[in-house]
């Protein structure tokens, strides 16, 4: 429904909830959440802000073909951080955050499937493996279920409220506004403790397909995860980590679909344009097949980059069996792209599926991005809990462990507010922000201003050449970072011009605005690590090799009174012992 | 990839308040236009998730590939049912594939 366009501020309502446990963000990490919540106390007030949905937001709206990680019979919560930690080359990661999420993880995903989700047996009734820790499942309704849980079990859910900013008392964190998409309010959430679980970051960098197509959106995370969760934190002084470590995966080329399900479902071979096989013959030494994720996911770009490519996942030993189950996992998890291999008339048994690099994203799911948290997820700000793909130093996480993460921020949460006041609100800042979020709607027909997809595709694009995006090869250096930063200020001051026309406009202004806090971020933190560690996911071209100096994590945090972005860095810790490159 | 809806078999989901593909696209891009059929706002910001396709009662929501990225004339077709769906897949070439399986545990 179009709703009018109030004609200036004083015609927006305010509205103001006032609840106990605020979730920012209705998705995987948000839905465990708010279910551990009223498991613990059913009479605990818990409210989940959405800005889509709830039924179909985010990264899982689509669906999904398997869970990732499940201890299978005979492995450890302790093996899993093993593989984690090699997974992400060695670290640093927070090895005791990975491991109290796999000491939840089965326990998380045994609740999906009693809510009703299709986990895929053998005969013997155990889950079936794909790999060493992933399981299949039918999971095309998986955000539903999760969801209709969340609901079921009480959680109020406030749909199409776009968060903006955090609420704060001094240094506590006591809420979040934001507006609604679709009724054009202000909202005022005033919270006991606050749960951001926002998603990731994607859109921050271009994606190859956006130019000359009618797709700008092939991405691999959802593009409606602009990581306003981070923007929030980063606005109020929260310090982040390995925001350096972005994600990067390999996926089907032209069009965004996935590749581990061909790669390690079905055993697909790797191949370059001479046909060989690119992880068992050239990465031989980092693991074959079984090489960290971000060297499986650079590979193929270096076979472009030396002039070998295009590049594959090798089908064409594929049954028409397989071929028929592979197209099942594909419409559980991205149903389009069985309508891309129709639309391209291709017969994967004959031509394997040609692969590419995605653009970078950010997302404390996958790798270690995210706000620095302590055991009990809370962040460095007082009252403010993160899980899921906001929360870093904790890398493959997956659907699992974001459900598991849900559940421990929620522990977390409950604990801290237990004979919590909540203080007085100052209505100065609400005031301010209020101002600040409907100020593209009233800047009149007359006036000479820039679009939310003009400075959008302005921030791709610089991100993308400068910052390391997938047009060079995931390559930056120190120059190109400075201009990069010199050139996101310049962003930064035109926020003043942009101009939304609809509240759909003025969302997607905002998402823009949010991007540009967490593209500075990144910048900082690429620009601190000086040396090479994960090459595609953090390549400089200037600092080639690892630098056991860098063995650490790389923080920062906005200095709120000089309003710049500092950074430093902090020790890592290995908890469980053995060999950090190996399982 | 943008949907495209039928206006033939598109009622705008007249009983609701608001039409399903609208209530569920995550990137709020599905709205009403002014002859009350459903339409995407922005093609290009389209995520392909098909969450409208497989929503829409009335079957009015077809996801098209850009010709910029596959070649014209192939479909993809889901019918909902209880706890399970069946899509019809029909390439460029007219080879009709078909895939049932279920979705929800009953």
């Amino acid at each position: 429904m179009t709703l009018k366009i109030p004609e200036n501020l004083e015609n927006i309502s305010t509205e103001i909830i006032e609840t106990d446990l605020l979730i920012i963000g209705g998705g995987n990490a948000g839905c465990f959440s708010a279910i551990e919540a009223k498991k613990l106390n059913p009479d605990l007030k818990v409210t989940i802000m959405e800005k889509a949905h709830i039924s179909r937001s985010g990264a899982c709206s689509a669906g999904m073909d398997a869970i990732n990680t499940y201890i299978p019979e005979g492995k450890t919560p302790e093996d899993l951080v093993r593989w984690c930690r090699s997974q992400v080359g060695g670290g640093p990661l927070r090895e005791d955050l990975v491991l109290s999420c796999a000491e939840e993880l089965n326990e998380s995903v045994d609740d999906l499937e009693q809510w009703g989700l299709p986990i895929l047996r053998d005969d013997d009734d155990n889950p079936r493996y794909r790999g060493k820790w992933d399981i299949s499942i039918h999971g095309e309704a998986l955000k539903p279920i999760m969801a209709e849980k969340a609901i079921e079990v009480g959680a109020e859910v406030y749909n199409r409220i776009v968060g903006s900013a955090l609420l704060m008392s001094g240094d506590q964190c006591i809420g979040a506004m934001g507006f609604g998409v679709r009724n054009g309010k202000f909202y005022i959430f005033k919270a006991k403790a606050t749960i951001v679980a926002t998603g990731g970051a994607c859109g921050l960098y271009k994606s190859y397909t956006s130019d000359s197509t009618d797709s700008h959106h092939q991405t691999w995370m959802c593009p409606f995860n602009v990581g306003t969760g981070y923007a929030m934190g980063i606005k109020a002084g929260a310090e982040f980590t390995s925001m350096e470590q972005r994600w990067v995966a390999t996926r089907s080329k032209d069009f965004c679909g996935p590749i581990d399900t061909i790669s390690v479902g079905y055993k697909s071979n790797i191949i370059n344009a001479k046909g060989e096989k690119i992880l068992e013959e050239r990465y031989a030494h980092l693991g074959g097949d079984q090489a960290p994720r971000y060297i499986r996911a650079n590979a193929p770009m270096e076979e472009w980059l030396e002039g070998r490519g295009p590049t594959y996942a090798d089908t064409t030993h594929l049954s028409d069996e397989e071929v028929k189950d592979l197209k099942v996992d594909y419409l559980n998890e991205r149903p389009s792209y069985v309508l891309f291999l129709a639309a391209r008339g291709q017969d994967i048994t004959k031509e394997p599926i040609e692969i590419y690099g995605s653009d970078p994203y950010i997302v404390g799911g996958h790798t270690g991005s995210g706000y620095w948290v302590e055991m009990d997820r809370m962040t460095t700000i007082k009252g403010l809990f993160a899980a899921g793909e906001t929360a870093g130093g904790n890398p493959n996480k997956f659907v699992g462990g974001c459900a598991a993460e849900g559940k421990l921020a929620t522990r977390g949460a409950m604990k801290y507010m237990d004979a919590l006041e909540l203080p007085e609100t100052d209505m100065e800042q609400v005031e301010l922000e209020k101002k600040r979020i409907f100020e593209p709607l009233f800047k009149g027909t007359d006036f000479d201003g820039v679009k939310p997809r003009e400075m959008e595709e302005r921030l791709q694009r610089l991100m993308d050449e400068y910052a390391g995006g997938s047009s060079q090869f995931y390559r930056t250096n120190e120059e190109r970072l400075n201009y990069c930063l010199k050139h996101l200020k310049k962003l930064k001051n035109d926020v003043q011009y942009l101009q939304a026309g609809n509240l759909h406009d003025l969302m997607l202004a905002h998402e823009v605005i949010d991007r540009l806090d967490v593209a500075e971020i990144v910048c900082h933190h690429l620009s601190h690590r000086k040396e090479t560690r994960w090459q595609g996911w953090q390549t400089r071209s200037d600092y080639p090799e690892t630098n056991p100096e860098f063995d650490c994590f790389v923080e920062s945090r906005l200095n709120t009174e000089t309003n710049e972005i500092e950074t430093f860095t902090r020790p890592y810790e290995q908890i469980i012992q053995g060999d950090r490159y190996k399982e | 990839m943008p949907p495209r809806v039928n206006p033939e078999k598109c009622d705008g989901c007249n009983a609701q308040e608001e039409p399903l593909c609208e209530q569920v696209c995550p990137g709020d891009l599905m709205t009403l236009n002014e002859s009350g059929k459903a339409v995407c706002r922005e093609n290009s910001d389209c995520w392909d998730c098909m969450s409208c396709t497989k929503i829409c009662p009335v079957g009015a929501i077809e996801t098209r590939m850009p010709y910029q990225l596959g070649y014209h004339g192939a479909k993809l077709i889901p019918m909902v049912g209880t706890n399970t769906i069946t899509w019809t897949s029909i390439d460029i070439n007219k080879k009709v594939e078909r895939f049932r399986f279920k979705t929800r545990i009953d």
